[in-house]
């Protein structure tokens, strides 16, 4: 690891004002990319800001229709949350399942959306149910955030502060993890609102990161069933391939993924 | 048995310290004045050094000194051997490349160090190592064999024409030929067996200290063979004579066979010590050992497999290229001949066997034993042979296995090996019986109706162990013997030191090898410690590898018991004033048999050392050595049955049972015989299904990480279930066989047979990957 200056700031102001100092800031929240990512010299900020203590960023609140995740809470405290788990039970259950328990407790859902990993689990959630990105600026609604590959609307030293969710009438997430990195190899996130809108989005499978499945959407507006999706097809092209998986298993596992979410989603 | 003696199940005494964290590595050795190497690593798989120029390095914090590979050649440092010669069919010496221990002119793989940064901290000295110029001219590269040996392919070494390391061969062409001829049935097989990557949890590591008053080297490194590992550095590459040099392989956190080789960068630290001197200490992280601990496998064969009308085996034909890598590791050469097709003729009657073997150089790490080496690619051609013959002549794969088994002991193959002892019969029926063969065809019909399908996959392994008699392996090109020694010191207060040449890199000698002197004096194992891994205090001995420590080196310790022991009753019984034929060993004492007479050890041994009241003409002192050679090989074997589910939806299989029947001869310690037969499992398992070393064409590896190399984790694997049957080895008097490799060798050959039963079709490759099944099933 090359030398680098470590801040932890004490408040979000404080966290924003010590970025601007720096050279080459990073912003620093569970640290499960960026630590490793410095530790094998392959990104040498100026200034680390440490926002996973700032007390306004920890912390789960559920009122009415909405589930609100501020950013620097930990994978670990959303999947044992009894509010989310009541409100949002596919939410819990994709936090239950982020990397191994080590990962859980020091990622955050901020962390991981600022990433935007293109085998991230909570995009899924953020994009297939509709979130809201906050930050210390505005809000940012999840089809203008997730801009490609580790690329999102985010400003220089703009920070996540929470995601807000509206809980929805049914979800159900379900991931086929790589083999070797237990990311997801693909993972598909079903949604129906209570308007009664389908929302789908997949992970892992797209070159373009976290994705919306048109015909799976469309499938499952007529028929909320596993079995609407038998006769979907999913185009292998745009789809990511490498060793784990070529493009057409990949289109495949977002159909599979796709039923078996639905299946979980009740 | 006492309760610590043969048999038992003694926890392990030198788990305490691992497990709080008190184990002492190569690198938890500090010394004063220590500095840090890091090596400058080639980027491409195959290119010419063209210069290199560390002259802002050499300005840099802490900067000791950058040293190239011409400095290495200049100081006249020899380089790399191989160890075993291997002569071609046409009468040839195998072709071998010269191998410096950083490349002055030309790199053949991706992570080959061509110079090395000495610096005061480890940081300043990766810092400086960005610094440091290389000007490297791009070749191309043959990143694996089937384009190494094209013609026009591009050439790796002037010495090594067409990049054929050799074409060797074994066995009987003709009677091969003839027996084909008249075959009711031929089946034929082509099929990979993959590349992996050692992965030992610890990583390679070194310190190394010229004491310039002395004029001595001292080594800690990361080995399983400290002895072999003194004996090349100062035979072969001229670092210092064998008396001005100690090597120490302290605490060593796992092997796998990857250990057993003298590396480049220990004999850097050794060589840069002297020149900067300094103690010099260089650790390997992980992305080093993906690129530079010797891989493992990599065979692509073809094989055909004769069969008369009744269904017996008349003839084996097999044709493989091994992949050597770049180049020729230390006992490289033997792997995929005499440790590879010696053992072709599996737990089968076959009457006429052929094998042609041609090594490959390619850009790639070089290839050398791992866990099994040689016998795992073996058992698995002949294991998916035996399984893809059954089917193709449409009879259950067990009874073709039996039909096939050979009955009478001893047996001499056509291949070299003379099995001394086996009972085939009672692993296949063991095993056949703990996973409720009979009731398959049931579960699978449920498993239909659930949506999964259900496939169940035998395989019958055998392997050669003890490795090896001396001279029958000097006869076959070895460069070394493959003996081993033991020293039993009795102290003046009667506990007993065991001095042995093997080393324990997790196996568990230090309690194993407790529990035999406790069987036979019957004393406490907290009474004796076992010392191993230190030139200067151990005398020579050949390490631990080839499943060898207790069928060699626990031999060794037996016959310097023997010594211990004759000496021991001479003493009792002079003081007793009995007869030396009445004196029996029991409960730590020294009786006269029929009587209440008798000595405790700790007398006979404080006699011994007073040697006041000693037998005329005895010498003092109760401490003796016995170097033990091997008569034969040992030869494990047992059954594996594997039954698992596969999800057509997504290609991942799941495991429901894995049953082992195991013959290892005597067990010493069931305990850890059971751990080792699961580490193994877990090795054999994970080549199945999750491990793979994957190059891309211009010879970078594409896993050279953990994210994208699947080590097998705990949840990946079935709970297994072990059992053991029994035919004592008689070449060796503790009748035991060797256990370390058995599950790498026969488990992907179960797992392979048992998905390709499920899908009903045998067209995937290892590691079979939940894409590679799915493609499998859906074409």
């Amino acid at each position: 690891m090359y030398e680098t200056n470590y801040h932890r700031a004490s408040s979000i102001d404080d966290a924003v004002a010590q970025f601007a100092k720096g050279t080459d800031s990073k912003f620093l929240s569970g640290g499960q990319t960026l630590l490793p990512v410095m530790k094998q010299r392959l990104a040498a900020p100026s200034d680390v800001i440490d926002v996973a203590k700032i007390k306004d960023m920890i912390g789960i609140d559920v009122s009415g229709d909405t589930v609100t995740i501020k950013a620097a809470t930990p994978h670990y405290d959303v999947a044992q949350s009894d509010a989310v788990k009541k409100a949002i039970p596919a939410l819990s259950s994709l936090a239950s399942e982020i990397g191994d328990p080590a990962v859980r407790y020091r990622g955050t859902i901020g962390g991981s959306l600022a990433n935007n990993d293109p085998a991230a689990d909570y995009p899924a959630a953020v994009l297939a149910l509709g979130a809201t990105i906050k930050t210390n600026k505005r809000s940012i609604a999840a089809e203008d955030f997730f801009k490609g590959l580790f690329s999102t609307a985010l400003e220089d030293g703009e920070i996540i502060t929470a995601v807000s969710f509206p809980v929805p009438a049914k979800a159900g997430y379900a991931k086929f993890p790589n083999p070797a990195s237990r990311f997801a190899l693909t993972g598909v996130f079903v949604a129906k609102t209570k308007a009664g809108d389908v929302r789908v989005a997949a992970t892992g499978a797209s070159q373009s990161g976290v994705m919306r499945v048109g015909p799976i959407e469309q499938a499952l507006k007529a028929n909320w069933a596993a079995s609407a999706l038998d006769s979907v097809t999913i185009a292998a092209s745009g789809l990511l391939a490498d060793i784990h998986g070529s493009a057409d298993y990949r289109a495949n596992l977002v159909k599979v993924m796709g039923q078996r979410a639905v299946t979980a989603a009740g | 048995m006492g309760v610590e003696g043969i048999g038992a199940r003694v926890v392990r005494k030198e788990d305490r310290r691992f497990i709080t964290g008190q184990g002492r590595y190569v690198d938890d050795v500090k010394m004063v004045g220590m500095s840090y190497a890091h090596f400058i690593r080639s980027p491409h798989a195959h290119a010419k050094v063209k210069g290199i120029n560390s002259t802002e390095a050499m300005k840099m914090p802490g900067v000791i000194a950058v040293l190239t590979g011409q400095q290495i050649v200049d100081d006249k440092v020899g380089n790399l051997i191989c160890g075993w010669a291997i002569t071609s069919k046409d009468g040839s010496p195998m072709k071998m490349g010269a191998w410096p221990a950083m490349a002055p002119e030309t790199v053949r793989f991706v992570g080959q160090a061509v110079a090395v940064v000495i610096a005061e901290t480890k940081n300043q000295a990766k810092d400086a190592a960005e610094a440091v110029v290389v000007d490297y001219e791009e070749l191309p590269a043959a990143a694996d064999v089937r384009a190494a040996i094209k013609s026009g392919a591009p050439q790796l070494h002037p010495e090594a024409p067409g990049n054929i390391v050799y074409d060797w061969h074994i066995g009987d062409e003709a009677a091969v030929g003839d027996a084909f001829s008249k075959a009711a049935n031929v089946v034929t097989l082509e099929l990979t067996n993959n590349r992996l990557v050692p992965n030992a949890m610890e990583p390679r590591a070194a310190v190394a200290h010229y004491d310039q008053a002395e004029e001595h080297y001292t080594l800690y490194t990361t080995s399983q063979n400290p002895h072999v590992a003194r004996l090349v550095l100062s035979a072969f590459y001229n670092i210092a004579p064998e008396h001005k040099l100690r090597v120490i392989a302290p605490d060593v956190g796992g092997g796998f066979g990857s250990k057993i080789y003298i590396y480049p960068e220990e004999m850097v630290a050794l060589w840069a010590s002297k020149k900067v001197n300094r103690p010099v200490k260089w650790t390997g992280d992980r992305s080093e050992a993906f690129l530079t601990d010797a891989h493992g496998r990599d065979h692509a064969s073809k094989a055909e497999m004769a069969f008369d009308k009744d269904n017996k085996i008349l003839g084996l034909r097999v044709k493989t290229h091994a992949n050597f890598g770049a180049y020729m590791s230390l006992f490289s050469s033997a792997v995929p001949t005499y440790l590879y097709a010696t053992l072709l003729s599996g737990q089968y009657v076959i009457p006429a066997i052929y094998a042609e073997v041609i090594g490959v150089y390619t850009n790639t790490t070089p290839v050398d034993a791992y866990r099994g080496a040689g016998r795992p690619e073996a058992s698995y051609l002949l294991e998916r042979m035996m399984e893809t013959a059954a089917r193709q002549l449409k009879v259950d794969p067990t009874e073709l296995r039996k039909k096939n088994f050979i009955n009478q002991f001893p047996y001499q193959t056509p291949v070299i090996m003379a099995y001394d002892i086996g009972d085939f019969h009672a692993s296949i029926d063991a095993a056949m019986k703990a996973i409720d063969y009979a009731g398959f065809p049931a579960r699978k019909a449920k498993a239909k109706a659930d949506g999964k399908l259900r496939g169940i996959g035998v395989s019958c392994y055998i392997e050669a162990c003890g490795i090896a008699p001396s001279k029958a392996v000097g006869s076959l090109g070895a460069g070394v013997g493959l003996w081993e020694s033991a020293e039993i010191r009795v102290n003046p207060v009667g506990t007993i030191e065991v001095l042995t040449g093997s080393h324990s890199h997790g196996q568990g000698h230090e309690t194993t090898f407790c529990q035999i002197i406790a069987e036979r004096l019957g004393v406490p194992i907290s009474q004796v410690s076992i010392v191993h891994g230190d030139t200067d205090k151990v005398q020579f001995g050949m390490g631990t590898y080839g499943s060898r420590s207790i069928a060699v080196g626990g031999a060794a310790i037996v016959k310097a018991m023997e010594k211990v022991e004759a000496k021991a009753k001479k003493i009792a019984a002079h003081a007793l004033e009995a007869s030396e034929s009445d004196i029996v060993i029991e409960n730590g004492e020294f009786k006269v048999t029929g009587t209440d007479k008798a000595i405790a050890l700790p007398m006979v041994a404080l006699a011994a050392y007073t040697a006041h009241n000693l037998p005329d003409g005895m010498e003092p002192g109760l401490k003796e050595t016995a170097f033990y050679d091997p008569t034969n090989f040992t030869f494990p074997a047992g059954a594996y049955i594997c039954e698992l589910e596969v999800d057509p939806g997504t290609g991942k299989t799941s495991f429901v049972n894995f049953v082992a029947a195991d013959d290892f001869g005597r067990l010493i310690n069931p305990m850890i015989v059971e751990g080792q037969v699961h580490g193994g499992l877990a090795q054999g398992i994970g080549q199945a299904l999750l491990e793979g070393a994957v190059y891309d064409d211009t010879g970078q590896l594409v896993t050279a990480s953990f994210m994208d190399y699947t080590m097998p984790r705990a949840d990946d694997l079935p709970s297994f279930q072990l059992s053991h049957t029994t035919t004592l080895c008689p070449g060796n008097p503790l009748g035991v066989k060797g256990c370390g490799e058995a599950g790498a060798i026969g488990a992907s050959a179960a797992v392979i047979n048992a998905i390709t039963d499920a899908i009903g079709n045998n067209k995937l490759e290892m590691p079979a990957t939940p894409d590679r099944v799915w493609h499998a099933i859906h074409g």
